[in-house]
């Protein structure tokens, strides 16, 4: 339980998705102007990392690592599929945010109303794919931990989003140089942002 | 008797070098742009897999445009990426293997990364493949000199080197001259994409925002 818990705070705060590998920047910029919108695709992350994340943690675990089809026959041991990786974790993430975005349609029409724009745009969002390419990489033991990473960085992503959200809302008073307003003031305040997160990159969980 | 290279197709290829940037003005595929650039040889690999990839999933989807059904267009166009992606990713591994893993999965990420999903969709949809392949080739270059250009700075102030060659000499150090530790960290990127678009939109005027 500890480790799932310190892997959950890790995700949010030091590997923070924004912060430490810009992973999601695209969609963060473009629906960072008001609080309201950036709840709801921030909760969108939320759930799509929560399900495409550990779905593919079993691909890859039981289909696509070397070895990993042993529970199939033990001549298909020796196969190493993982350069498919890419190919099925994206048609996985496509598949399953159109499948939720039906789901959500069906049973919760209110749900839909405030996130329903954000599914499409979410299945290439680089954040869902980073995550699934970071978990291959960092070779989770089990699978609570690939889906308390998942929830972790969905988490971290929303707070980022809000957060800069909120900047933006009141900086609409600021008098910014003509050539800066919009786009590079708010490079700046990610880089800011960015900046104080690294307080927490000495954190020892 | 008619041109090689028409004047369309040479718009089509100067504009996002310069006024229709991908980064600067389009706002696509920033993750990778600011993640890769703290070092001179991996921005360049970068920029170069990012423009190969965009110029010829732009050439296979212009020629599939009018057979792909509409609401699954997004499917088939992460497909055709994620193969290309693939071949690439594969070269890299056998060809330049410390560049791969300096890289790690931001090849992977090229899948994602918004310059593809934006030129497919709003370009090679519409468009014959050879302008698409001229447009894939100029927002590919557009966006490789903008990581070029970050990382340089970076690389230059932050580990005193270019593409691992000492530039900043040995009596500088003595002379009390030390690295900017921070040009390294990724906030910096982004306060370099800032001054950039700083630079680009004071001699533009049309593209400042209001």
């Amino acid at each position: 339980m500890e480790n799932l818990a310190s892997i959950f705070v890790k995700s949010i705060f030091v590997d923070n998705m924004i912060f430490a590998f810009f992973l999601g920047m695209c969609s963060y910029l473009a629906v960072s102007k008001k609080v309201s919108t950036s709840i709801g695709l921030g909760i969108a992350v939320i759930f799509v990392l929560g399900i495409t994340l550990p779905m593919n943690y079993l691909l890859e675990n039981y289909v696509l690592k070397e070895g990993a089809l042993a529970w199939l026959s033990p001549e298909l041991a020796k196969l190493d599929l993982s350069y498919l990786a890419f190919i099925l974790f994206i048609a996985v993430i496509a598949a399953m945010t159109q499948l939720v975005e039906m789901a959500v349609e069906k049973f919760t029409p209110s749900l839909y109303a405030s996130l329903g724009i954000f599914l499409p745009l979410i299945a290439v969002n680089c954040a869902i794919m980073g995550g699934s390419l970071f978990m291959q990489q960092r070779a989770f033991a089990t699978l609570g931990e690939a889906t308390s990473y998942a929830l972790g960085s969905g988490v971290g992503w929303l707070l980022a989003i809000v957060g800069l959200a909120a900047i933006r809302e009141k900086m609409e008073y600021s008098d910014v140089p003509a050539p800066l307003r919009g786009l590079g003031i708010t490079f700046i305040t990610v880089a800011l942002m960015g900046i104080a997160f690294m307080a927490f990159s000495g954190l020892k969980i | 008797m008619s041109k090689l290279i028409s004047d369309k197709t040479k718009e089509i290829f100067l504009g996002p070098l310069g006024k229709n940037n991908p980064v600067t003005v389009q706002v696509l595929g920033i993750c990778s742009s600011l993640a890769v650039t703290s070092k001179l040889e991996p921005a360049i690999v970068m920029g170069l897999s990012v423009t190969i990839i965009v110029a010829f999933s732009n050439v296979i989807i212009s020629l599939l445009r009018n057979t792909i059904p509409n609401r699954i267009r997004i499917i088939v166009q992460l497909v055709v990426v994620a193969a290309l992606v693939t071949v690439v990713s594969e070269i890299l591994k056998a060809f330049a293997y410390d560049v791969s893993v300096q890289l790690s999965v931001y090849i992977g990420l090229i899948i994602t990364n918004c310059i593809l999903m934006g030129r497919l969709e709003a370009f090679a949809m519409g468009n014959n493949p050879w302008e698409s392949f001229v447009d894939g080739l100029g927002n590919g270059f557009g966006y490789a000199w903008i990581l070029v250009a970050i990382a340089f700075f970076r690389e230059l102030l932050g580990s005193g080197t270019l593409l691992s060659f000492r530039i900043i000499p040995q009596s500088a150090y003595d002379a009390g001259y030390s690295n900017n530790g921070l040009m390294i960290l990724p906030p910096m990127a982004l306060i370099l994409v800032a001054c950039i678009i700083w630079v680009h939109r004071s001699r533009n005027k049309e593209l400042q925002e209001k």
